[in-house]
């Protein structure tokens, strides 16, 4: 994991000296809200319905024990004795209180953390594969290029009044678990015929009210010229990014709106400006943050743990367990654990103190003290070894964490929604219960498979619906809460924005509506080995809409 | 308590009189003194103004273009960039791009919107001169209670004026004086 040195400690605490300073300003009046307003998005702070919510980022989803101890306490001390893990990787606090706000920074800049433009209009955190550095697949650790773009991102003097928010996501295998195809830059690590690191470069993806799909700038960007390049793009997008509408001022309608190759043929220019000077990455920096994401001393073991074997083989929990949240490592001998904050019935990314706690104990003792958070809403054990598999389990089924459902139906994203946001037309988490409570019956999830179910509670998309294989918006209809059922969307490698299958359906239609989605996939599907995603995009959207809308009149309303 | 007085000019860490006129589009340009006008008089007077013996100015409002002033960039002595709301971020880059990229010397000045809060990231891009008109931005500037991080982590358009400490590569420190 990357270590803060001297200058890093001392750039956060001169980080907290500000905001606290501009705090301040604003208790007493010296700054207006809309003044502050910015200032405050620039350090993760929202006002929300109730209160005022705190963003902490996790640079690339990776933290450690002793920082996941520390958001235990915060969250006993500050807020509700829970927090609430977010689709990008960061935790949120949704009760705090203002002036607490500086006590708060100070305890998070102790244990290396911040809350550094989880919000406003900049480079917000910067997202990764939450297998990274674990996966079977992956070419190379995503993760020390997050942290140089977190670095070079960081109170970026020129980008720090942009159009809108930009989101920067890396992945480091062709399996893309980061969603790099529906962020503002995405970022795939490759290598070239000659062997040499470099990235694939995709700009102008997004959700939102108009979900785009990237477009590809580059096949191959040489690794030095990561910032360079990004550089360039963010000064294209900086100067000519709409500004007249905030709904149209993300880099995706600048592409959409200028052109792919204007776009290119601009960034290119300003890269061609940019290109081998102090932006350029010398191979001895790239090596040293590449040296804190080494590898831990992984134990040689056998590809097949028979203590596990056996142990699974005396408990069906835990032989479940096994096949839903345990991912290939690429270590013989070790697996990567998904801890699923989505237990039956309860708001899907919510952690309690003490489970924070647990999960920090059992890294530190069973995961070389890592721990990730993934885009999904889960926490990630991501080097566990197989002969341990048993004794993590119990230790997670103790704590309430073992729920055995990682990628299956009960395994949603939803939004805060109208429970806690401003945005929202309609509450996201009280769907997600009732969708999870009518699935709860495991056999019957894994006999469904692989599916993803996402929800949002308005168009801003923060519950990712539209790459949901199901996905759920919510709307207001005539002051009702509604929802509009999307189906087909994917944010994989094979990224696709989900149809809107038909009219939407009211609070106490939807979970029914979602159930026949189900059975029409289970009735249709060839086999049991043909997921959803891979049925829907055989048969397509028809028998589905058949199913939803018995008479034709109905699905064209 | 957004109260503001009339403007004041700060530059390299004092408050200094402005010796620049800015003539109005209706107004002829006087016979003398240094002059700073629009971009599009600029370009449309340009005959007539490079005739002049003393300072030429431009003021670029925001979102208009560099692109046509290549050859006019050299001979000015002052631009005044106008950010018209300070979360309009448009100038930033076209600060960063006259210093870096053009290669441009002379006083570049933001006016407009200038707040407390900008004011460290204005200088980093490049501003070498602030036209403030909030009076809390003025009194923490002649007080020196700016409160603002001084460690950086990238390179900005200031590389002559901050510290590099160590080895590596990307970071920047400000100058005690600075702002």
């Amino acid at each position: 994991m990357y270590r803060y040195d001297e200058f890093d400690h001392d750039f956060v605490r001169e980080r907290v000296a500000e905001f606290s300073d501009q705090v301040a300003r604003r208790l007493s009046g010296a700054l207006t809200e809309d003044q502050f307003k910015p200032l405050r998005l620039m350090n993760g702070v929202y006002l929300q319905l109730h209160a005022y919510m705190l963003r902490i980022a996790i640079p690339y989803g990776t933290l450690s024990g002793r920082q996941m101890r520390r958001l235990a306490r915060i969250a006993r001390v500050h807020d509700r004795g829970y927090g609430h893990f977010t689709t990008r990787q960061n935790l949120q606090f949704n009760w705090i209180k203002l002036e607490e706000m500086p006590a708060i920074l100070a305890e998070l800049a102790e244990v290396e953390m911040h809350a550094i433009q989880t919000s406003g209009n900049c480079i917000r955190n910067v997202t990764a594969d939450h297998f990274a550095g674990a996966a079977a697949d992956e070419i190379a650790d995503p993760r020390p290029y997050g942290e140089i773009l977190r670095q070079w991102s960081s109170l970026h003097p020129e980008f720090t009044f942009l159009p809108r928010k930009f989101k920067i996501a890396v992945t480091g295998a062709a399996k893309d678990r980061a969603a790099i195809q529906v962020h503002d830059i995405g970022l795939e690590v490759v290598r070239n015929a000659e062997g040499a690191l470099g990235f694939v470069v995709w700009v102008g993806g997004g959700q939102g009210r108009t979900p785009l799909i990237a477009k590809k700038l580059r096949d191959f960007l040489p690794e030095e010229d990561l910032l360079a390049y990004c550089e360039a793009i963010l000064r294209v997008y900086n100067q000519d990014g709409r500004r007249d509408n905030k709904y149209k001022a993300r880099i995706k309608i600048l592409v959409q709106e200028m052109g792919e190759a204007q776009v290119k043929e601009a960034v290119e220019a300003e890269f061609a400006l940019l290109r081998g000077k102090a932006l350029t990455l010398p191979q001895v920096e790239v090596d040293r943050i590449a040296a804190y994401f080494a590898p831990p001393a992984f134990a040689t073991q056998p590809a097949v743990s028979d203590a596990l074997e056996s142990a699974s083989r005396a408990d069906p929990a835990l032989r479940r367990f096994v096949q839903t949240n345990v991912s290939p490592h690429k270590q013989p001998g070790y697996g990567i654990v998904t801890v699923s904050l989505k237990p039956i019935g309860l708001p899907p990314g919510d952690a309690t103190a003490d489970q924070m706690e647990a999960v920090a104990a059992i890294a530190e003792r069973y995961s070389f003290d890592e721990i990730r958070v993934s885009h999904e809403q889960n926490l990630v054990l991501p080097h566990v070894r197989l002969d341990d598999l048993p004794a993590v389990h119990a230790a997670l089924e103790a704590a309430g964490l073992a729920t055995p459902n990682a990628g299956l139906v009960t395994d949603i994203i939803a939004c805060p929604g109208l429970d806690f946001c401003a945005l929202a037309n309609a509450r996201s988490i009280p769907v997600a219960q009732r969708i999870s409570e009518r699935f709860a019956d495991l056999d019957r999830q894994h006999e469904i498979g692989a599916l993803k179910v996402k929800i949002s509670g308005c168009i801003n998309a923060c519950g990712h619906h539209h790459v949901g294989h199901i996905g759920i918006l919510g709307v207001d209809r005539r002051g009702e809460e509604y929802y509009q059922i999307t189906l087909g969307g994917s944010g994989d490698e094979a990224c696709a924005i989900g149809e809107i299958a038909g009219r939407s359906f009211s609070s106490a239609e939807i979970v029914d509506a979602v159930e026949t989605v189900v059975t029409t996939y289970l009735a249709t599907r060839r086999d049991p080995q043909e997921s959803f995603l891979e049925a829907y995009r055989r048969i397509g959207a028809a028998p589905f809409r058949h199913a939803l809308y018995p008479t034709d009149a109905e699905a064209a309303e | 308590m957004t109260e503001t007085l009339e403007t004041a000019l700060y530059k390299h860490g004092d408050f200094i009189a402005d010796a620049w006129r800015f003539p109005t589009a209706e107004e002829s340009l006087p016979p003398t003194g240094d002059i700073a006008v629009p971009r599009a008089r600029l370009l449309a007077e340009w005959g007539e103004l490079q005739g002049r013996n003393e300072g030429i100015g431009l003021v670029l409002e925001s979102g208009e273009k560099l692109e046509g002033l290549e050859a006019i960039l050299p001979r000015l002595g002052l631009i005044v960039l106008r950010i018209p709301k300070y979360s309009d971020g448009r100038q930033y880059s076209i600060a960063r791009r006259l210093r870096d990229n053009f290669g441009y010397g002379q006083e570049l000045r933001a006016t407009g919107d200038v707040l407390q809060d900008q004011v460290a990231l204005l200088l980093r891009a490049g501003f070498d001169a602030l036209e403030i008109s909030h009076a809390g931005t003025v009194k923490a500037l002649r007080e020196g209670k700016l409160v603002a991080v001084s460690r950086h982590y990238q390179p900005a358009s200031v590389e002559g004026v901050e510290a590099k400490p160590g080895w590596r590569p990307w970071l920047r420190i400000s100058p005690a004086a600075h702002p």
